[in-house]
């Protein structure tokens, strides 16, 4: 079988068909996305994890407040911008819901985080974080975003929010929304010739003779 | 229910496999293929690349977004298991570890493997430092069954002629990737040889070849290939033997014990239904295990008789003694070189693009033998945690403005520094050589069964000087290789107190050595035709028959010492018969 016939056995030349079009297209994508939130096993997916995940999905940790809270944090980490939308079009709170409860170990350090969040706010401004003023929130940010100059009592907040932007992050940028915005455009049937040719002159490679 | 029955079959096959992996997988090809009636058992359930495989889906199909909550390699990696599996336990002696990885299905750990496929060289086989024991075979011996399966299988690479690294019959190999030029060019600047990688992905078609695909460089070999694009057992030597009508696979048996008569030779085996947990005994006139090197090892131990009380095959108490990994460790980092790269598709294959072969000269070093070097990097499939360095990292270089910033961050700046360090990591692993020590083993743990009443596995395995100070010289050249390319290193400085960052034996997953051959009966279990030296119908092909494993990843030479076994199997049938 040449690449061809390996490409036409996965149903890839076929016009409207396959893997690659479903993958290619935005609304099939979303729909993917969604499935694999609600009841479809992939196949492949072995019963006892099919069934881990759905248990999952139908229990609920955090509460509305908490949900809440994190929808805004999020937004903060990750904003809409030129490129690609903020993290909560992107569905990450979702997301963040779901790895607690599939990586428990975050489950004490997020709720622990965001009732942090919320003390820290309460006794500055005299209110929930989700109720203070931007102004207040990116101040109390400030204070909990950069690790190197955060002072020694806000630490807890350091650990905290780094777990918050690790998981945005995650969440963001393995959603359909993200993979275009990083610029990850594989993923794809095609031929490795190497790094194009403008790219290696660019970087100052010999493009005949790569590993001398 | 409740009444426990034992359903024999009256059937008798000419061979009984055990094990669907690369070992088990090649002899019941060779033999199905000869016209050998045979029976294939196999602990996990069926598994068909073609459909099964994970290969082509997105992150965000994944709820974990491909993370390696079930899977310990992620959640689209091909392996049915990991390093614990529920309701399989086993144990380790205080003060030493070991963590032992399976996969339960058809083709087991082949069908999410690296496809990293390097032979053994001559001083592997017949070592001139006499440090190790020689294996009762040269090279010269084995070179005509990797050459076969070279091109059986089909592997890429390029001919080098170096020293103990031996050739083969090589398809082109994918050209590296823009961070694998960086760290060709700095490695070399270190005085460490770069080749291009070898791997088991066919970058070409052949005649020889039939009923498989190209590659078509999508890199996820280990999610297994829908188009059998690369060597998996199932898809390359399983499913063309049951073609043959000669090979039959029970899929969900898990092998008990192999059955022998008073005169202690081998009659079958026995396996227990993991579904309905009906048992089963099943009669062959040869056995063959390629349950894993330790699995292997576990059934022999647990198969006592009057003919073999301390286990079958197992006069010589060596059953189990000299099991050893390879040695790993390895360090991470990104170059600045590569900060707002331009974007391309850069998956390649599954496999290494470039390796580093072994190349010091030990007599200026503190410990025998040595490493290979594999390399990563790459504008890779976003998956959970994948970016989860940057922030961190944006403190460590100027940015566009030549000013540094401080690391963290949120907003929209975050969002720019994940795109411009995107793409911009690479990785290094040394894999080497654990020496093969009788002190280090596994045994039947006295008191734990699984949860089918099977004794367990209890490990005694530890790190000796010679395996730290390797890992140590890993450090070293990690971090000169890093410097020449003018990267910054990310991974954590290692020493003394974490042995330099060795892993733990078994992480690594080239256990072998628990059977291994030999001349002698008194020092080992098989002859070098893999044979068991007290039990003539009973056989071993998986890693347990190894003496010593070089640095070069064992599956090749499983293969070729498989193919090896096979044909002996054969020679000797067709002595009795004429």
């Amino acid at each position: 079988m040449n690449r061809r016939e390996s490409l036409k056995a996965l149903g890839l030349l076929a016009a409207g068909a396959g893997v690659l079009t479903t993958a290619c297209n935005g609304e099939s994508a979303k729909e993917a996305r969604i499935a694999s939130e609600t009841s479809n096993k992939l196949p492949g997916v072995e019963d006892w994890e099919h069934e881990r995940t759905q248990k999952l999905l139908e229990e609920k940790f955090f509460t509305d407040h908490e949900m809440a809270t994190i929808t805004v944090l999020a937004n903060i980490i990750i904003p809409k911008d030129d490129v690609s939308g903020s993290a909560s079009e992107a569905g990450v709170p979702d997301f963040i819901e779901f790895i607690v409860k599939d990586l428990p170990s975050n489950k004490i350090p997020m709720r622990g985080g965001l009732k942090w969040t919320d003390v820290q706010c309460q006794k500055r401004y005299g209110n929930a974080f989700i109720k203070c003023t931007k102004e207040q929130q990116i101040e109390l940010i400030d204070e909990i975003a950069y690790p190197d100059k955060a002072k020694p009592e806000m630490q807890q907040g350091v650990a905290f929010f780094s777990l918050m932007r690790n998981l945005t992050a995650s969440g963001f940028y393995t959603t359909e929304m993200g993979v275009k915005d990083i610029g990850y455009v594989g993923n794809r049937p095609g031929v490795w010739n190497g790094v194009p040719e403008d790219v290696l002159k660019e970087h100052g490679f010999n493009p005949e003779n790569f590993l001398g | 229910m409740g009444d426990y029955q034992i359903k024999e079959s009256p059937e008798v096959y000419d061979a009984i496999v055990v094990g669907s992996g690369a070992g088990g997988g090649m002899a019941g090809y060779i033999l199905a293929h000869a016209g050998l009636n045979v029976l294939m058992l196999e602990a996990g359930p069926f598994w068909d690349p073609a459909k099964d495989a994970l290969q082509l889906r997105w992150p965000w199909e994944s709820p974990r977004r491909g993370a390696g909550t079930t899977r310990p390699f992620g959640d689209f990696d091909a392996a049915y298991g990991g390093w614990q599996l529920e309701g399989e336990p086993y144990t380790t002696v205080a003060g030493t570890e070991f963590e032992w990885f399976r996969a339960r299905m058809l083709g087991g750990r082949t069908n999410h493997w690296g496809r990293i496929s390097l032979r053994m060289g001559p001083d592997d086989f017949k070592p001139t430092d006499g440090i190790t024991e020689e294996w009762p075979i040269s090279y010269e011996e084995v070179k005509p069954f990797y050459d076969r399966v070279d091109r059986m299988i089909g592997i890429y690479g390029t001919v080098e002629g170096y020293p103990n690294e031996p050739d083969g019959i090589f398809m082109k190999p994918p050209k590296p990737r823009l961070g694998e030029l960086y760290i060709a060019r700095g490695a070399k600047k270190a005085g460490v040889p770069v080749l291009p990688g070898r791997g088991a992905v066919l970058t070409e078609s052949s005649p020889e070849i039939k009923g498989r695909g190209t590659c078509f460089y999508c890199g996820q070999c280990g999610r297994a290939c829908k188009v059998y694009g690369d060597f998996s057992s199932s898809s390359c030597l399983v499913m063309p033997a049951m073609k043959t009508g000669n090979l039959k696979v029970i899929d969900n048996a898990m092998v008990r014990e192999v059955l022998t008569n008073d005169e202690g030779l081998a009659t079958g085996v026995s396996y227990v239904d993991t579904k309905s947990l009906q048992e089963y005994a099943v009669r062959g006139k040869t056995v063959i295990l390629g349950a894993s090197a330790c699995e292997s090892a576990r059934i022999m131990l647990n198969s006592k008789s009057s003919a073999h009380p301390g286990g079958v095959g197992n006069s010589s108490g060596l059953v189990g003694r000299y099991l050893h990994d390879s040695t790993g460790a390895s360090a991470w980092g990104f170059l600045p070189q590569l900060l707002d790269r331009k974007r391309f598709n850069e998956d390649g294959v599954g496999s290494v693009h470039i390796y580093s072969p072994w190349w010091e000269d030990n007599k200026k070093l503190r410990f025998p033998r040595g490493y290979h070097i594999e390399y990563g990097s790459g504008l890779n499939m976003p998956g959970y945690g994948f970016l989860n360095w940057v922030p961190g990292a944006v403190g460590m270089v100027a940015g566009k403005n030549g000013e540094t910033r401080d690391s963290g961050g949120y907003g929209a700046l975050l969002k720019q520094d994940y795109r411009r360090f995107y793409g911009a990591s690479i990785g290094m692993a040394g894999r080497g050589t654990a020496l093969a020590r009788k002190d280090n083993y596994c045994e039947i743990d006295p008191t734990r069964v699984d949860k089918y009443g099977i004794p367990v596995l209890r490990f005694h395995y530890k790190w000796a000087n010679e395996e730290v100070e390797q890992a140590k010289h890993m450090q070293d050249t990690f971090k000169s290789i890093m410097h020449e390319m003018g990267a910054v290193v990310l991974s954590s400085e290692q020493g003394p107190e974490t042995k330099y960052g060795l892993e733990a034996p078994g992480v690594i997953i080239h256990e072998g050595g628990t059977t291994r051959m030999g001349n002698d009966p008194k020092t080992s279990v098989l002859n070098k035709w893999g044979q068991a030296h007290d039990c003539k119908n009973l056989y071993v092909v998986d890693a347990g028959p190894f003496v010593q494993q070089g640095d070069k990843n064992l599956t090749w030479t499983i293969l070729a010492l498989s193919m090896r076994t096979a044909e002996y199997i054969l020679e000797e049938k067709k002595k009795l018969n004429g």
